[in-house]
């Protein structure tokens, strides 16, 4: 069984006819790497990681160069045909036809891996990793920037002697000044005096009612039902141009609120009592700080007891509208995306 | 084109042939390289039966109010400003101003802005009507009911056209109707919140639920619709189309006798092709 011999003169001069083929190599992909480090390090450190990538490429385009001109150099490249040892066929073995019978053919049990079969799943295992490589940054550019550094902002509202024992106000104020005045954003206060401090009972705080007109069926603006202005109310409305943007207050006596959207109605202190919101109106918390009223972000309210500054207020961590915070339904919103 | 002539040809034969050849020449050229004229008369000029009805062109007719829509819209784009910022000399948002000036100042502005709002509702429409058709022709049945479905999802993209192109305006309207329908969104269970979140761009409708609902509106879900209707009309051609149910044909009786071909054979029926010639030499007019 002599194996085939690719430098006997007569079979050269036929395969030169037929094509002008180069010998295999596999110089180009040493020398493509040099050239990828290059570009990197263009970017990274051009002096040391370049120079690095250049040596690379030099010594596998010359060994390339090599190889490629050693036919016109007259030096006979002796490549080793591929071959693998014949053995014992078995099973899940095919015997060569009959008229190849004595060429070592490759005997290919079935359950090996074939060249082919690995070029497919490299093809398709380097296509995923590539495809991943990219996706995944843009759909977290895409995702993530909703959810992530959510800012809370802070909303002065003036000196709080500005705010009369009792009485309610229609507030309207800019959120965000940066986006101006898609931000703006009403609530209904009433300062409720001073009260206790929960945590210092010794100590008294002043204490508010700030309500959210944010419907909690679906998110429309709540009103106020109850006459506006100085002429019903006894209360004159202000304005105010504080730091962080201009607030309108206009007085009012609410005897509740509606949603225009779908009917929605509310008691003074935000309660539920008829239409399809699922909770009482969110609040906004809040803090005094040299004596200005400073509003913080807010949070979701399933119902209050009492009013004014006695009242029991049953706070949950702020969610969207619509969503049970109580009772059986809550089961539905078991996680919730971070608010600030 | 060899063409033999048993007398030598006039002049005005000479220059017809030649007109001729300006015509085929380039289809020619094309139909070698690509294949398309072929392609094309395979999908304009395939037989469907004989007693189908004038509902069936419903699909059509939504096809071409999509493709209204993609146009106007495409013209659009190079006028409208998706910018929730305020004018600082007038105090109105941008994006509103924008729509103004299109619909105000713009020659025929207010033409095309009105193709393309009231376009919409044409082709949700005629969506339903062609898939009342299919329901009562029973087309939905084996085996196009994957057809039936990628219609119903190419019906659900484009109601989400409708939502995210009513933000547009940025007016009163178009902002308190896209809280409603988000928040409407956040109330699905589970990820609900999540889904609104993500639509508004953050905890609050503002600038970024502007430029991200543009961008799902003339981008993403356009393209979503184009790939969809491409695998709805391969459906269609690979499956052929339905005879109405009332169809004799399709009960197994014998067919109506057919008339005598009017219309010389290229216009509105197929061409006689010779087995084995290529679609070009079947071109009437090209042979003697
Ligand atoms: S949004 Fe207020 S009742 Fe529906």
């Amino acid at each position: 069984m002599e194996p085939e011999q690719p430098s006997t003169d007569t079979e050269h001069e036929s395969l030169h006819e037929e094509t002008h083929l180069p010998p295999p190599t596999l110089w180009p992909i040493g020398f493509a790497i040099g050239i990828v480090v290059i570009l990197v390090g263009l970017i990274i450190n051009p002096l040391l990681i370049s120079t690095i990538g250049a040596v690379i490429a030099i010594v596998f385009a010359v060994l390339w160069a090599r190889d490629a001109t050693a036919e016109l150099r007259g030096e006979s490249l002796v490549v080793e045909p591929e071959r693998r040892e014949m053995t014992e066929a078995g099973e899940g073995m095919t015997a060569p036809p009959a008229d190849q019978q004595g060429v070592a053919l490759v005997q290919v049990p079935e359950t090996a891996v074939t060249r082919s079969v690995f070029l497919e799943g490299a093809t398709l295992g380097l296509g995923a990793a590539i495809g991943g490589l990219i996706t995944l940054p843009v759909a977290g550019f895409m995702v993530l920037p909703s959810f992530v550094g959510q800012e809370q902002h802070k909303v002065d509202l003036g000196p709080i002697e500005r705010f009369p024992l009792g009485k309610w106000f229609i507030a309207t104020f800019i959120v965000d000044p940066t986006q101006g005045e898609v931000s703006r954003r009403t609530a209904f206060i009433r300062n409720n005096g001073n009260t206790a401090n929960p945590e210092n009972p010794s100590e008294q705080v002043p204490s508010f009612t700030i309500i959210s007109n944010r419907c909690a069926h679906l998110g429309c603006p709540v009103q106020a039902n109850g006459p506006i202005g100085q002429k019903y109310t006894g209360v004159p409305s202000f304005k105010e141009h504080t730091l962080t943007g201009p607030a309108e207050f206009k007085s009012v006596t609410p005897a509740g609120y509606g949603c225009p959207c779908h009917g929605g109605q509310y008691d003074p202190e935000g309660n539920r009592i008829a239409g399809p919101p699922v909770r009482a109106l969110d609040r906004y918390a809040f803090e005094i700080n040299h004596g200005r009223l400073i509003l913080l972000s807010t949070y979701s309210v399933s119902h209050v007891e009492g009013t004014g500054a006695q009242a029991k207020i049953y706070k949950y961590k702020e969610v969207g509208p619509g969503e049970h915070v109580d009772g059986p339904e809550q089961v539905f919103y078991p996680i919730n995306p971070p608010h600030h | 084109m060899a063409t033999t002539y048993r007398r030598k040809p006039t002049k005005a034969e000479i220059r017809r042939q030649r007109m001729e050849e300006l015509v085929t020449y380039p289809l020619d050229w094309l139909e070698e390289r690509s294949g398309l004229i072929g392609g094309v008369r395979y999908f304009l000029f395939r037989n469907v039966p004989a007693d189908i009805n004038w509902m069936q062109t419903l699909g059509s007719a939504a096809l071409t109010a999509f493709l209204v829509q993609a146009i106007t819209g495409v013209i659009l784009a190079m006028y409208y400003v998706p910018s929730a910022a305020t004018d600082p000399h007038t105090g109105n948002p941008v994006a509103w101003e924008s729509i103004v000036h299109i619909t105000d100042d713009l020659t025929l502005g207010w033409l095309v802005r009105g193709m393309h709002r009231w376009g919409a509702s044409v082709f949700i429409i005629l969506m339903f009507l062609h898939m009342g058709r299919v329901f009562l022709f029973g087309a939905y049945k084996y085996p196009r009911e994957l057809n039936w479905i990628v219609g119903v999802l190419i019906l659900v993209m484009g109601m989400m056209e409708g939502f995210t192109g009513y933000l547009l305006p940025w007016d009163q309207t178009a902002y308190w109707a896209t809280v409603v329908g988000i928040n409407l969104n956040g109330t699905a269970p589970f990820l609900g919140p999540w889904l609104a979140q993500f639509l508004r761009g953050g905890q609050e409708i503002g600038g970024e639920t502007l430029t991200r609902f543009y961008s799902l509106h003339m981008l993403v879900i356009p393209g979503a619709i184009i790939g969809l209707i491409t695998l709805h009309l391969y459906l269609v051609i690979r499956l052929g189309v339905t005879s109405p149910p009332w169809s004799k044909e399709a009960a197994g009786m014998e067919p109506e006798e057919e008339e005598p071909a009017r219309l010389r054979p290229g216009l509105t029926r197929p061409v006689p092709r010779p087995s084995g010639a290529s679609a070009m030499q079947a071109e009437p007019g090209g042979q003697e």
